[in-house]
């Protein structure tokens, strides 16, 4: 299959040949380029083919909808269903405080250092995910952590007492607002940058005020590329697992663990499942990076 | 104005507690080993563990080998877009966006069952070969920040005419692109390569999935069964991930500053 696809490429070379003399160079053309497609196709193209195709076939490879039409299982809808609040959570509460914190060091009148160590600090602490993440909260909001023994010694506030655990969608989406607040910071601190000041000079010689000006240039220009990341949050949270993993064991059952756990053991007893599953997850992150290509094209007009 | 300034100030407070709470808890976490009495116990007893040492260091292997990986496939191909094939920029751009949409897990998840034993690729019946694979499944999880990295080190340079000047003193195309442009997007490459070891020095899915004996699957069976190591194996990961940042911005200091754009 793999082979195929290389031949493809030569034939495509060869397949029009204008001059002989130009035809001992057409394989030149293509061979800077032949390794990466090589790699994209072999490594990223095929396999997620494979699992597409795979999640419309049964045991003897025939074409049936029973994969798909299985997802309907409850226990597979559940995991969808928390899969999508955390990551929708988790991106709206990382985008509006993203957002606050990238008007405050932009626009905010604050030292200039604190600008760059809070966009330094964004670097580091977007990348700063997976299961060392999963630990920094268990040592801080777990059942032994500072922030909740401090709550509870100093203003005697027992926040598990209250119905709080790190285990659930509240401390899963508290965890990754963790990368997600930083990830914004980094995305779109240059789309604030690129608001003109001569936009907030007109406005104000045309008889603007502060809040007319934030709510018919401001908004409207900084929209699109806020949505745009927005759904980049949202599709770098639902792929995440090692977090997850790292700090709720099984216990929550999103849906890369529940992935997971089938790659793992095949739990749910069919292999086909598993493909039917991965296809999910493919359909709705393609869809949220259809949007966000939509998004940025929009955002580009703006901040050239 | 003033109020302005008043409330950046307090956003600014709330963000820094809402990032330092935590690094703060985990490293007084990590030093409550002794009863009692703060200390270095559960650094001393993770850095001397045996398996840290050797995951670590087969982390390290794995990273260093997909950056030559990602290198060799990266900076040819975005080169050559940008010198001959511009009509290619699109697809190419897309492709390279394909591993932030395509969750690991299900890229990982797709190795498996296309490169198992008895497949026509049996990648996963060697141990070397399943070593081979998780490095071209780091690569490509790296791709994105790879290519973006390498092309923008490129927009600052004059592809073409450095090709043409090489062309014209007789280099063959292995000399122009070893010895004129990678010099030249050198900075924007190891930008990309700290990137990439970034990602991968702690990378969970796919190792545990391919059952390597690498970083991230140690760091999550010490998760499950140890209590204060883990917090001193976040701080560990954390001056990792700073270090790493630390020496991308200290690089693009030295990146090229005078952007000559041909295209």
């Amino acid at each position: 299959m793999t082979d195929l696809s290389l031949s493809d490429q030569t034939m495509a070379g060869k397949a029009a040949p204008p001059a002989e003399v130009r035809s001992l160079r057409l394989p030149t053309q293509w061979l800077g380029v032949a390794p990466f497609f090589i790699f994209a196709i072999m490594f990223l193209i095929l396999p997620t083919l494979y699992l597409m195709l795979g999640a419309f076939q049964n045991d003897a490879g025939e074409f049936t909808f029973e994969n798909i039409a299985a997802l309907a299982q409850p226990s597979i809808v559940a995991a969808y269903w928390i899969s999508l609040k955390v990551s929708l959570a988790s991106a709206l509460i990382g985008a509006f405080a993203g957002l606050a914190i990238a008007i405050a060091i932009v626009r905010g009148g604050l030292p200039e250092w604190i600008r760059s160590a809070t966009l330094t600090f964004s670097g580091v602490a977007s990348n700063f995910a997976g299961v060392p993440l999963a630990f920094a909260f268990l040592a801080t909001l777990g059942r032994l952590g500072l922030a909740t023994v401090l709550l509870n010694t100093v203003f005697g506030l027992n926040i598990y007492a209250h119905g709080f655990n790190i285990l659930s969608f509240w401390g899963l989406t508290l965890t990754y607002v963790y990368f997600q607040i930083p990830l914004m910071v980094v995305i779109i601190t240059p789309a604030i940058d690129g608001l003109k000041k001569e936009w907030g000079e007109a406005a104000a010689t045309l008889g603007a005020t502060q809040a007319q000006y934030w709510r018919m240039v401001v908004i409207p220009v900084i929209w699109p590329s806020f949505l745009g990341t927005v759904i980049l949050l949202f599709a770098n949270a639902f792929g995440a697992i090692a977090t997850a993993y790292a700090l709720t064991g099984s216990s929550l059952n999103i849906v890369p663990i529940l992935l997971y756990a089938q790659i793992r053991g095949d739990v749910l007893h069919n292999a086909h499942l598993g493909y039917a599953i991965a296809f999910g997850m493919i359909v709705i992150t393609g869809l949220a990076n259809v949007f966000y290509i939509w998004f940025r094209t929009r955002s580009e007009r703006w901040l050239k | 104005m003033k109020s302005g300034k008043f409330w950046a100030w307090v956003v600014f407070a709330l963000g820094a507690a809402y990032f330092f709470i935590p690094l703060i808890a985990t490293v007084e976490f990590s030093m409550r080993m002794r009863r009692g009495a703060y200390s270095f116990d559960a650094y001393q007893i993770v850095l001397g563990d045996p398996r840290f040492q050797a995951t670590f260091g087969y982390s390290v292997l794995a990273a260093f080998f997909t950056i030559i990986l990602g290198v060799l496939i990266v900076v040819p191909a975005a080169y050559w877009i940008r010198l001959r094939l511009p009509q290619l920029r699109p697809i190419v751009e897309f492709i390279t966006l394909l591993p932030l949409v395509i969750p690991a897990i299900v890229i990982v998840f797709g190795y498996i069952r296309m490169y198992g034993s008895n497949s026509p690729l049996p990648f996963l019946a060697t141990d070397m070969g399943t070593n081979a694979l998780l490095v071209i499944g780091y690569a490509m999880l790296a791709l994105p920040y790879m290519y973006r990295a390498v092309d923008t080190g490129l927009r600052t340079i004059d592809v073409r005419t450095l090709t043409e000047a090489a062309q014209i003193l007789g280099a063959g195309w292995g000399t122009i692109i070893g010895r004129v442009i990678l010099p030249n997007v050198l900075i924007a490459v190891l930008s990309g390569a700290f990137l990439t070891f970034a990602i991968v020095i702690g990378e969970f899915t796919m190792a545990s999935l391919l059952n390597r004996p690498a970083f991230g699957p140690y760091l999550q069976n010490v998760g499950a069964n140890r209590a204060y190591e883990p917090a001193a194996l976040a701080i560990i990961a954390f001056a990792i991930t700073w270090g790493c940042m630390s020496l991308i911005q200290i690089l693009s200091r030295f990146a090229p500053k005078s952007a000559n754009r041909p295209n």
